[in-house]
């Protein structure tokens, strides 16, 4: 069998992977990166990336629709689903090249295959032209992310039950669609598919939707949601979903009420699990909690040497999380001290539309902690630039502490949420606090004087509202 | 060649120093190695060597100037060259101009004074919220902390210039802020016993009293180094104490004989106790140890601080290399260190990169006391006075000499147990004399 040998070697290539073995490379390690599908992981490939290139035509589509309120005439016009979906997987194309580029650039060499650890440093690797082995002899990085969950007693076929990855390769859109579980996943693809004409019912276990989210977010998504002919059901349980002759039926208690919904397809969106099969973790004694690598601070794993970054480690399953991560073992491994991950300080975001944006807790949450918190709204229908873009729907929300005018979190729904929050993500690294915030000049007219009017109000001060 | 010369780094905690003398005048030649000035630094007068060849051009910080370290302070150059583009260069920061050659200046020295603090800028006034504390002044003064962490700094009464910021490039952060906080407060008195002057002053005549009822004056550095760096062990290292009392008898006995022999150099308790750390570090690695970040650093070698009290504060010389040099090697070279430290006029290394320190107020009459812990070490010995003192020796009472230890101990890096055998160690080597000289 051939062998190969490096200082680092790093199973799985998303967003924690490469990051983790560019870093490496940048730090004068050699880096031998495994992996089973293209370079990029789910995020490039089947995630993050494509499904923004969907959003953003859901984005035009919707433009079309409200032309007449630009004075915009428009003639016959239509929107081919399919052609979106081609268009995201050019997007996805190009930024996975992107990834092997980077590879190129920084020496790091890309072994195909899927890996496992038949010791701490050594790599079995299956691709499609036999089997290699690979040394690590520094350290093992492993970043092989997620999967979608299911719930129990459903198979995702991926034809009538499909999961993002179906969702996000299918050309054919259902004339009917129930998503199960009203996550970031589950309400972007609502989203898309409400755009494209598709009738969609969204379910969700939890009292609301995006849960994670601050309650008024959750209530003004619903709302929005509904008012575009979303039908939004929270608090409902799935019990059954059962295909029947052309369509699928899911059976829901409601309140202790059954109830029997139809559609032509289902998409599962109730989360997703670490992928962590035979992955050799188990023969090497590498704890595991709830199906998550338990990691230190500096992502190594219990077994010296081998270090976990990304979803498999548990925690936000997000790719900026887990390229923080990937540098943060990177870093450890080649003797640095890096600062580990402020997990607390991690932005959450949506990309629906509005788009939906977090940073910290929730008023709730900061209540909880027993916390006095001042809070400060804006909404964007008394912001100019919104009001001019035609982008109004919305408000940004600033939890303070009362004493110390501490930012705890910012929550936005609205134009460019997903932007806006970055204020709020430098501000909390600083550990600016309201005054700061209102210290800083902040350009005429942008969305982001909502920032600036939402911190006035947490302190009694807004100006424009 | 042009070769600036630049006020040198000459330990971990100097941020500024003061150039005391030029040794050489504008114009004279100068050969790499010459010493050219005296630079005051947080600790002592240190001569500086010049580094190039040439002749000395220009002198940009006069006599009496201090400066933050790396700042230009003179040019050596080659009479040839132009050295117009560098000596006008502004440097890092504004120089005091030079005093003219021959003047003494020490009035001017721009020694920050701690009562002059930036005032609040007046737009905060519109924020009901606690304004920001204040700022010491300036670059030299200047506290790195977050908005966060002075805001609950000035809430929670903690200053600000006595914490080490454990953010990026030790800026305070919150957390700084709040552990100090919910710390114990320092304890003033063993610091107040080792910088005390000690010097009677029977008066019952009040001189002429001033108007003011009090004066604010300028730290000395090495007051401001010493004020500012023992919060920073006794807020964040957790301290423990362990005392020990030592039958001194038989080391009185061998010290006698010792100083009688002729040709030897004269040996002091404190020489011995030293001799009896080192021996007791090497068997006792565990307290000859330091945390460093999230390792501890275990040290192969005793290199032994030994506090010197000086009337303007202390300063602790290390005494390197214990653990292989004979009594009468230690005895002499902490008597050299002692004398120089006196006198202002260590060498930079020599005030560095003590393993373990020793503070020995036994002079002063003292029986006991607890010093506190000079980070990063791990631990000082505080040693008290040989005092004569009723003992109970096989059922008898007699008269015999005691010393009381107390090991301060960094409980991050050690425990009780290891202080209380590392002492246990010192207390049979002292017992037990010979074996210091064996």
């Amino acid at each position: 069998m051939a062998s190969q040998s490096f200082d680092v070697v790093v199973v799985g290539s998303g967003p924690g992977g490469y990051v983790a073995a560019i870093r490496c490379a940048q730090l004068g390690l050699s880096v031998g990166v495994v992996e089973d599908d293209r370079p990029g992981g789910v995020c490039l490939n089947w995630g993050c990336i494509p499904t923004k290139a969907l959003l953003r035509n859901a984005e035009i589509v919707g433009l079309f629709h409200r032309a007449e309120e630009f004075g915009i005439t428009v003639g016959e016009w239509k929107a081919d689903y399919a052609q979106a979906i081609q268009r995201s997987r050019r997007v996805a194309d190009r930024m996975a090249k992107g990834v092997e580029f980077l590879f190129r650039k920084n020496k790091i060499s890309l072994v195909p295959g899927s890996g496992t650890l038949k010791s701490k440093n050594v790599i079995e690797v299956k691709g499609r032209e036999g089997a290699q082995t690979l040394e690590a002899r520094r350290a093992v990085i492993l970043a092989t992310g997620s999967e979608p969950k299911s719930l129990p007693g459903v198979t995702i076929d991926e034809q009538r039950v499909i999961s993002s990855n179906g969702a996000v390769r299918a050309e054919a859109r259902p004339a009917s669609l129930i998503v199960i579980g009203a996550g970031a996943v589950g309400m972007e693809f609502a989203d898309v598919y409400r755009a494209y004409g598709v009738e969609v019912t969204v379910l969700e276990a939890l009292p609301r939707v995006l849960p994670v989210e601050d309650e008024e977010a959750s209530a003004q998504i619903s709302r929005l949601f509904t008012r575009r002919g979303m039908t939004v059901r929270t608090g409902v349980k799935v019990v059954k979903v059962a295909p029947a002759a052309d369509q699928i039926i899911v059976e829901i208690d409601a309140e202790g009420k059954r109830e029997s919904l139809a559609a032509s397809q289902v998409l599962m969106a109730v989360g997703r699990g670490a992928r962590t099969k035979n992955l050799g973790l188990e023969a090497l004694g590498v704890a595991m909690e709830r199906g998550f690598v338990t990691v230190s601070p500096t992502m190594e794993t219990s077994v010296k040497g081998i270090f976990a970054v990304g979803d498999m480690a548990g925690r936000q399953m997000l790719a900026h999380k887990a390229m923080a991560e990937g540098v943060v073992a990177a870093e450890s491994i080649a003797g640095r001290s890096p600062r580990p991950v402020d997990y607390g300080n991690v932005p959450s975001c949506t990309y629906c539309r509005p788009q939906v944006a977090s940073i910290g807790m929730s008023e709730t949450a900061a209540k909880a902690d027993g916390r006095e918190v001042s809070v400060g709204r804006f909404p964007f229908t008394a912001n100019g630039k919104a009001v001019a873009l035609g982008e109004t729907e919305g408000f940004l929300k600033v939890v303070a502490d009362k004493r110390t005018g501490e930012i705890l979190g910012v929550h936005i729904v609205g134009p460019e949420a997903t932007e806006l929050i970055h204020e709020f993500a430098v501000g909390r690294t600083l550990e600016a606090t309201l005054e700061e915030i209102i210290h800083t000049i902040h350009a005429h007219p942008t969305l982001s004087e909502a920032s600036l009017e939402a911190t006035l109000a947490a302190l009694g001060q807004a100006i424009h509202i | 060649m042009i070769t600036k010369v630049l006020m040198p780094k000459l330990s971990d905690a100097m941020e500024t120093g003061k150039v005391i003398k030029w040794l050489k005048k504008e114009g004279d030649a100068i050969k790499g190695g010459d010493v050219i000035a005296e630079i005051e630094t947080d600790k002592a007068n240190v001569e500086i060597e010049a580094f190039g060849s040439g002749v000395l051009r220009k002198i940009v910080v006069g006599e009496g100037g201090q400066v933050p370290v790396g700042d230009m302070i003179g040019v050596i150059a080659d009479p040839a060259d132009d050295i117009g583009a560098v000596a006008s260069a502004p440097s890092a920061s504004a120089a005091p101009a030079p005093s003219p050659k021959g003047a003494d200046a020490p009035a001017a020295a721009p020694i920050p004074a701690m009562e002059s603090y930036r005032s609040v800028p007046a737009t905060n006034a519109v924020v009901p919220m606690t304004p920001m504390p204040a700022q010491a002044p300036g670059r030299d003064g200047r506290v790195k902390a977050s908005p966060l962490a002075r805001k609950i700094a000035a809430q929670s009464g903690v200053d600000l210039r006595v914490l080490q910021g454990t953010g990026p490039g030790g800026r305070i952060v919150r957390r700084d802020v709040e552990s100090a906080a919910t710390a114990p407060r320092p304890a003033a008195a063993p610091a107040a016993v080792a910088t005390a002057p000690a010097a009677p002053r029977p008066q019952f005549v009040i001189p002429g009293r001033t108007e003011a009822e009090y004066e604010d004056r300028a730290l000395s550095p090495m007051r401001a180094t010493i004020a500012k760096r023992m919060p920073l062990s006794k807020a964040p290292v957790p301290h423990f104490y362990v005392t020990s009392e030592v039958s001194m008898d038989r080391a009185w006995g061998l010290r006698a004989d010792l100083n009688g022999l002729e040709g030897q150099p004269k040996v002091s308790i404190t020489d011995m106790v030293i001799r009896a750390c080192a021996l007791a570090l090497l068997k006792n690695p565990g307290v000859n140890a330091q945390l460093q970040g999230d390792k501890l650093r275990i040290f192969h070698r005793a290199h032994i601080g030994i506090a010197v009290a000086l009337d303007e504060g202390l300063i602790t010389p290390v005494l390197r290399d214990c653990d292989v040099k004979p009594l009468a090697q230690i005895a002499m070279e902490a008597r050299d260190l002692a004398e120089r430290a006196r006198g202002g006029k260590l060498r930079a290394q020599e005030f560095s990169g003590a393993t373990f320190s020793i503070s020995n107020l036994g002079m002063y009459d003292v029986e006991e006391f607890s010093a506190i812990i000079n980070p990063p070490e791990g631990a000082i010995l505080a040693v008290g006075s040989v005092l004569e003192k009723p003992v109970v020796d096989a059922g008898q009472i007699r008269v015999g000499r005691r010393m009381k230890m107390t090991i301060s101990c960094d409980h991050r890096a050690m425990d009780g147990a290891m202080g209380a055998r590392f002492l246990q160690d010192v207390k049979r080597l002292l017992e037990e004399p010979l074996r210091l000289l064996v």
